[in-house]
């Protein structure tokens, strides 16, 4: 194992450890801040109220995410087929990205009587913007001169769009992907905490924010580690899925040695 | 035979700057013309305007007997990354809506003639810049068109490769007779290649004075050193000085 994954795990290691310590030795109660033995304890002993929990996060993260894709990548696709419905529409765009979404989560979650689908509008809407302006960046980073070979052989804008559009915008978008991916958790935990117990099944958020009332500090720590982990999982798989649909052609998937 | 009749072209830009003034050029078919000129000559201008890629200002681009299939070589070899040589080389196939196993022939048949016979699978990044540039020729020839128009596609190779393509890319010109369009600044390649050279002034261009270049064919490496060749080439420069002057 090479050093990029050594350096971080050791500077990992070395921080659980002196926390660990400082915990102990000044014997700092659970309640305050509990260490992080008794974390990885609490987390295997409330394994099964945390894993549906970690579930329904997920759920909303997934389907929120691919929401994103789908209207993310049809809007950036509509822009540049059309600088009008671009000039009219992005701004528009921007104004949803701009609004802190714990300002309007509650009016979303007022509105929409399905609480599940008021969380995935929460979390879809914290989570399209990076996919909508990094796929409309690509799609008009297009070589001008690839552009002129496709007028020259009277390929018309479907043609255009399908065969170096969209090709030339995949690593914009993979690029958005990635970011959105965290975003849609953020969203999605934001929502569910806006959303407090929302009824019948609870997230992690809702479960953050039980623990907080009942001061199950370890458990609360738990539910932390559990976000933080789905977190990198996601930005992980979406890495891998970047380098496998980019490594034979693109700059930022090829090794050292070219 | 006259292919295309440029009549009196003026080209502006929308920024104001005047690109052309007054530009009138034949080109013959089957001939080898070179355009000479100094950078932001409008060269490349002349050259777009004559594939259709941009409308003169004034003026006409005449086709006596219509307008024929066309190929178009850039000064980068402007492949798509994400494909392989074979694809980029059947891409004008593939728009024109030949079946897949038809252009793929024929793609790997035009990567064949340019010496790129194995390398079908390969992507834009594996290949060397030369080898770029042959499959960029490969898919500008692979609808066998009528008119080739070539913009400095050499430019920014270094002088070795440049040469070899200078002999393969006459060498195809004459198994194939073509009608290629070469511009270029540098007038030791106009001189190998053409057998008529147009030579433009600066900006605002316009064709100055053009010159026949009578040595015979095929022209090898014996030609580029020979006495004649450097004769040729002196007149030319001469031309072009007067050009700039003017």
């Amino acid at each position: 194992m090479s050093a990029r994954f050594l350096a971080p795990i050791l500077v990992g290691l070395v921080m659980l450890v002196l926390w660990e310590a400082v915990v102990r030795t000044a014997a700092i109660p659970p309640y305050v801040l509990p260490g992080p033995i008794l974390i990885a304890k609490t987390l295997v002993s409330d394994w099964s109220t945390l894993w549906p929990a970690l579930i329904i996060t997920l759920e909303i993260t997934m389907q929120a995410l691919a929401a994103a894709v789908i209207v993310g990548v049809a809007l950036a696709i509509l822009f540049s087929l059309s600088r009008w419905i671009e000039l009219s529409f992005f701004p528009y765009a921007i104004i949803l990205q701009v609004t802190p979404i714990v300002a309007i989560a509650p009016l979303i979650i007022a509105w929409v009587d399905d609480v599940n689908l008021s969380l995935l509008i929460c979390a879809w809407l914290v989570a399209f913007f990076p996919i909508l302006s990094n796929t409309v960046l690509g799609l008009r980073s297009v070589d001008r001169n690839l552009l002129d070979l496709f007028e020259l052989y009277g390929a018309g804008r479907w043609r255009t769009l399908i065969d170096l559009r969209l090709p030339a915008a995949l690593p914009y978008f993979l690029g958005g992907l990635r970011i959105s991916g965290g975003l849609a958790l953020i969203g999605a935990v934001v929502a569910e905490f806006v959303a407090g117990s929302g009824g019948r099944e609870s997230g992690l958020a809702y479960r953050i924010l039980e623990s907080g009332y009942q001061l199950k500090i370890p458990r609360m720590f738990a539910a932390l580690v559990l976000i933080s982990l789905a977190g990198i999982a996601i930005y992980l798989l979406l890495s891998l899925l970047s380098h496998l649909l980019l490594r034979r052609w693109h700059e930022s998937a090829l090794s050292a040695e070219g | 035979m006259r292919l295309v009749g440029v009549r009196d072209v003026s080209k502006d830009f929308a920024n104001g700057v005047r690109a052309l003034e007054g530009t009138s050029l034949d080109i013959e078919a089957g001939e080898f013309l070179s355009v000479l000129g100094p950078s932001g000559c409008g060269k490349s201008t002349l050259l777009r305007l004559i594939a259709g890629l941009a409308q003169p200002t004034s003026g006409t681009i005449e086709w006596p007997s219509g307008r024929p299939d066309l190929g178009f070589v850039f000064q980068e070899p402007t492949l798509m990354p994400w494909t392989t040589a074979l694809a980029n080389v059947a891409l004008p196939l593939k728009l024109a809506g030949v079946a897949r196993s038809e252009r793929e022939a024929r793609a790997a048949e035009a990567l064949g003639h340019v010496g790129l016979a194995g390398f079908e699978r390969s992507y834009p990044r594996e290949l060397s810049g030369g080898m770029k540039m042959r499959v960029s020729i490969a898919r500008a020839l692979v609808t066998e068109p009528k008119l080739l128009l070539m913009d400095e596609p050499f430019a920014a190779l270094d002088e070795i490769t440049r040469r070899r393509l200078n002999t393969d890319l006459l060498d195809l010109w004459q198994r194939t007779r073509f009608t290629a369009v070469f511009v270029t600044h540098s007038v030791f390649e106009s001189v190998f290649l053409s057998q008529r050279i147009a030579v433009m002034s600066a900006r605002p261009g316009r064709v100055l004075s053009e010159l026949a270049i009578p040595a015979a064919y095929p022209r090898t490496e014996a030609f580029g050193t020979s006495a004649e060749y450097a004769a040729l080439c002196r007149l030319t420069s001469a031309q072009l000085s007067e050009a700039l002057a003017a």
